[in-house]
């Protein structure tokens, strides 16, 4: 086939980058290379609109061994263990198949952990449905849920936490965000960096076929009508072979016969081979016919393109190939000589004793294209005032069932009942928590993880709700007693070319940055996910943040079920009632504008310094944090999980109690305190000058306030536990 | 005691079988599919996991592996053979326990806790254990246990059936049943007894920070009975 401008089109190129592509080769590409440069070039792997503002991210630490740019990040948990974590999204391919593209982006972002040489130790994931009335819905959470599972419970990981919201805006564009986290010593972490001349690349894994052939320029485009005819370029996933792979891989690695290791991700052997070259400065010469394929007749177009999946490339130390063969036949996993690093700076491409392509390296990486898009800022939205008259006509205890049962708060058993969490034997936090909790096995310590987004508030201000996530992070694992570490964030937006949506993902990195410096909590990976549209109608901003902490003490940790009847119950922060954008706005109000609360970042470190402090001298009988449906709905979920009840105080100087118990201001904690330690842990609270309220007493087994409420636990718990179910039965 | 863990290719709970018998003192040495035979042992447990790839149906590829033949001539000599979930479906695939284990009767996988109650204790496995229902594990998809009408009753006759989903206070009625199984059957013997097969996983119940320790007990008393 000729190619053309039109042919370049085809595979996603812009005119403009069609021709920059001939001009920098001196010539026009062919048909192969062609389509190299698009899977290369392409938004998914060149991060060519994100990358000016990626740069920015605070992704340095005391404890960071490796920040952004490898296949994971990596952070430093005393006593030489490391943890390598990283989220990726997983979008496009789950919206046109939910069950194989959530199980795929789990199996690839596992990949990702392990090829740096770590055990994967804990799953964990964030998924985003349209409407529960939008027609597709349930079959896409069945089928993304089941995905998620098949491929995470094969693998004997467990997946230990996870988030899922509904709104309308995900109708046409469903979001599946997956998260690994991997121990590994840290004395024996393996990175991608190919060095040293004529040493041989080596192909390990499933064979090649031709599934997800385009998926990353799939994945770098919105959907239309037509999106059906996409179902070829979504992958298909075999968690058995990934398993067997990973122990293999996991076996080679006891040992230094591996210069570098990337597994075939999006773009397959073209990304994997390039990054490698171009990360170690070096040419790489790749042998097609040598590579094993599952089907007859692969043309070295499909062959560089094919996302078949649980496939590994490796620069291997020369002598080691037999030694490292026997490993992968020991695991029946191909193993197949495939070339060698050059000098040539170039990666050529041999097929049938033909050269089929040879394209500088430097032309694939360093000199794509990167686009400053021009963006527009959003302008932070004017307070609502609400008339007390609005109030008049609801029941506090109606709000808080209505809210309870709301499908972003309501209880998500029926999801990770699904999920093996249990697997590794070290799961001391199980899903439902504030974050998900493994012991690092054989050790004092435990390791904590929350995934957390909050598109409302990103939709509203972005750059408020950028700041916002991190801090909603940073609280989930002070929550169960554990001192943030570093977080990996999966951008999720819609389409950069449009102003407004490049503006939300600037100043929503923005937000991430700053919140993230104050805190001294960087960022160590992440990718990016734009052209989450369909039909022009592009989904809200949604940075999911996956936040990594360590509890030195296992036996420190903090669960959020009330423990003891006569305890104490304290707020932690101060509570001003922000109703805009809340959930109690939204449901009971019916009103959607409004700015989201402030965040303010010396609260944010200092209430939460104040709280880790108080775990750690055991004053703090159950934690948990105030975020989504405020006060009241913290303290229920605290109830349910205690089975226990509470006397809230009358409280003095109210002038609201809907903006009380709802409001959704930031820098709050609940913490149940043991009634004899009240003096120490009001010394501590006056020392570091945190405002608190006391808000009650555990008592009993309802929650009662005055005349206004008096629930019983068990009524609570129902309204609660069985809206997702339902949802799914009905 | 001397035990043997066998890894197929897929098994994933055979790290938490070693650290559990480990643990309670048992010599454990793991055993791979391709060997033709076995060390000496006490105790052979097939751990659970996707052997395999659960390819073809659970368990069956694993029951016509190389080491197979060691394992049957083993349990036939009166060795006690310890099958938890994939490895109780490939007992009942070599045909040493009855039955089999179809997909769960509301087709999810399911990942929760259970009570479940111990229906016999003249064995060597239950004998003088202290509690008649245990809290225990289950994470599997296929766990619905079915047989004909005159297995069933062989194996009500001849006390085969070794523990069955119930509630905290023992009742089995089929809210307490998470899967289907028939007459709440979690866990079955062969005819002498020596062959455990259960889903539920006492290793993952071995200490208090992991939402209870009654696996403990079951391996505590294993090795009692053995003494």
């Amino acid at each position: 086939m000729e190619v053309t401008e039109a042919v370049a089109i085809d595979h996603g190129l812009k005119k403009e980058e069609f021709s920059k592509i001939c001009e920098l080769l001196k010539r026009t590409p062919n048909l192969t290379e062609l389509a190299i440069f698009s899977a290369m070039w392409n938004e998914h792997c060149s991060y060519k609109s994100s990358r000016k503002h990626l740069k920015k991210m605070h992704t340095k630490g005391k404890q960071v061994i490796q920040g952004p740019g490898e296949n994971a990040g990596v952070v430093d948990i005393g006593d030489d263990d490391a943890i390598v974590f990283k989220i990726e999204s997983h979008n496009h391919p789950s919206f046109i198949e939910p069950y194989q593209g959530a199980a795929t982006g789990v199996g690839g972002i596992m990949r990702d952990v392990f090829t740096m040489g770590a055990r994967p130790i804990a799953n964990l994931n964030s998924i985003h449905f349209g409407s529960p009335q939008h027609k597709k819905t349930r079959n896409l959470l069945r089928g993304v849920v089941k995905g998620i599972g098949g491929y995470g419970n094969c693998i004997g990981v467990p997946t230990i936490a996870g988030q899922t919201t509904f709104d309308e805006s995900y109708n046409g564009n469903i979001l599946v965000n997956a998260m690994t986290l991997g121990l590994v010593n840290k004395n024996k972490i393996f990175y991608s960096k190919a060095a040293g001349l004529d040493k041989p690349v080596i192909y390990v894994g499933s064979k090649t076929g031709r599934d997800g052939i385009h998926g990353a320029s799939m994945a770098s485009a919105t959907f239309d009508d037509k999106i059906e005819e996409k179902k070829p370029t979504v992958q298909v996933g075999d968690p058995f072979t990934e398993k067997l792979l990973l122990e293999a891989c996991l076996e080679l690695m006891a040992d230094n016969s591996i210069i570098a290791i990337q597994d075939m991700g999006a773009a397959g052997l073209t990304s994997s081979s390039v990054e490698m070259a171009s990360k170690g400065n070096l040419g790489i010469e790749l042998n097609l016919s040598e590579v094993p394929c599952r089907e007859e007749k692969m043309t070295p177009y499909e062959i560089m393109l094919s996302e078949s999946q649980e496939r590994m490339l490796i620069v291997l130390e020369k002598g080691k190939e037999e030694h490292a063969k026997q490993i992968f036949d020991k695991w029946n996993l191909d193993f197949a000589v495939i070339g060698k690093t050059t000098d040539t700076k170039k990666i050529e491409l041999i097929f049938d004793n033909k050269k089929v392509a040879e394209i500088p390296i430097d032309l694939l990486a360093e000199n794509a294209p990167i686009y400053d898009r021009p963006w527009k800022k959003t302008k932070l939205p004017q307070k609502l005032k609400f008339d007390k008259d609005e109030f008049k006509s609801l029941k506090l205890s109606d709000c808080l069932k209505k809210i309870l049962s709301n499908s972003n708060i309501s209880d998500k058993k029926w999801i990770w009942d699904q999920y093996d969490h249990t697997v590794m034997g070290d799961t001391i936090q199980k899903p439902g928590g504030d974050a998900g909790v493994v012991r690092v096995h054989g050790t004092n310590k435990a390791v904590a993880a929350s995934v957390d987004s909050s598109a409302l508030y990103c939709f509203s201000h972005p750059l408020t709700g950028g700041k916002q996530i991190v801090c909603e992070s940073y609280r989930n694992l002070i929550s169960v007693g554990a001192k943030p570490i570093a977080i990996t964030n999966c951008l999720n937006f819609g389409n950069p070319e449009k102003e407004k949506n490049m503006g939300e993902f600037v100043e929503c990195v923005d937000g991430i940055t700053e919140a993230s410096k104050y805190l001294d909590f960087p960022v160590v990976s992440g990718n990016v996910s734009f052209y989450n549209e369909t039909k022009d109608k592009g989904i809200k901003p949604t940075p999911t943040i996956g936040g990594v902490g360590l509890i030195s003490d296992y036996q420190q940790m903090l669960t959020m079920d009330f423990k003891t009847e006569g305890n104490l119950v304290y707020v932690i922060g101060k509570t001003d009632g922000h109703l805009d954008q809340s959930i109690f706005a939204r449901e009971l109000l019916n009103e959607k504008k409004g700015p989201p609360p402030t965040v303010n970042l010396f609260n944010e470190k200092n209430i939460g310094e104040t709280v880790l402090d108080l775990s750690r001298k055991n004053l703090v009988m159950s934690c948990h944090d105030v975020s989504l449906g405020g006060i009241l709905t913290a303290v229920s979920k605290m109830c349910i999980k205690g089975k226990k009840g509470i006397k809230i105080n009358t409280l003095k100087g109210l002038t609201n109690k809907y903006e009380y118990f709802f409001g959704e201001d930031q820098a709050r904690y609940i913490i149940e305190i043991p009634k004899d330690s009240l003096k120490k842990v009001n010394d501590i609270l006056n020392k570091y000058s945190v405002h608190f309220d006391e808000l009650g007493t555990v008592n009993g087994q309802s929650i009662e306030y005055k005349d206004d409420i008096n629930l019983p636990i068990e009524e609570l718990a129902y309204a609660h536990k069985y809206w997702l179910k339902k949802y799914m039965d009905s | 005691m001397r035990s043997s863990v066998i890894i197929f290719p897929g098994s994933n709970c055979d790290r938490d079988m070693d650290v559990a018998l480990k643990k309670f003192g048992f010599k454990n040495q793991m055993v791979w599919h391709n060997d033709l035979s076995i060390p000496k042992s006490d105790l052979i447990v097939l751990p659970g996991g996707f052997s395999y790839g659960d390819y073809l149906r659970c368990g069956s590829i694993a029951s016509k592996s190389k080491i197979i033949k060691s394992v049957i001539d083993f349990a036939n000599s009166g060795g006690l053979v310890l099958g938890i979930c994939n490895g109780f479906q490939i007992l009942t695939e070599t045909g040493l326990l009855k039955g089999i284990l179809q997909q769960n009767k509301f087709l999810n996988f399911i990942c929760s806790n259970v009570f479940v109650k111990v229906k016999d204790k003249q064995n060597k496995y239950f004998k003088d254990l202290k509690k008649d229902v245990l809290k225990l594990h289950i994470a599997h998809n296929e766990g619905n246990y079915f047989c004909s009408d005159d297995e069933l009753k062989s194996l009500e006759d001849n006390n085969q059936i070794a523990v069955t989903y119930c509630g905290e206070d023992g009742i089995e009625n089929e809210t307490n049943n998470p899967n289907g199984a028939i007459k709440n059957i979690a866990g079955i013997f062969n005819n002498s007894k020596n062959v455990l097969g259960m889903m539920p996983h006492p290793e993952r119940m071995i200490d208090k920070y992991l939402s209870g320790e009654d696996g403990s007990l079951f391996f505590k008393n294993i090795l009692d009975n053995f003494k």
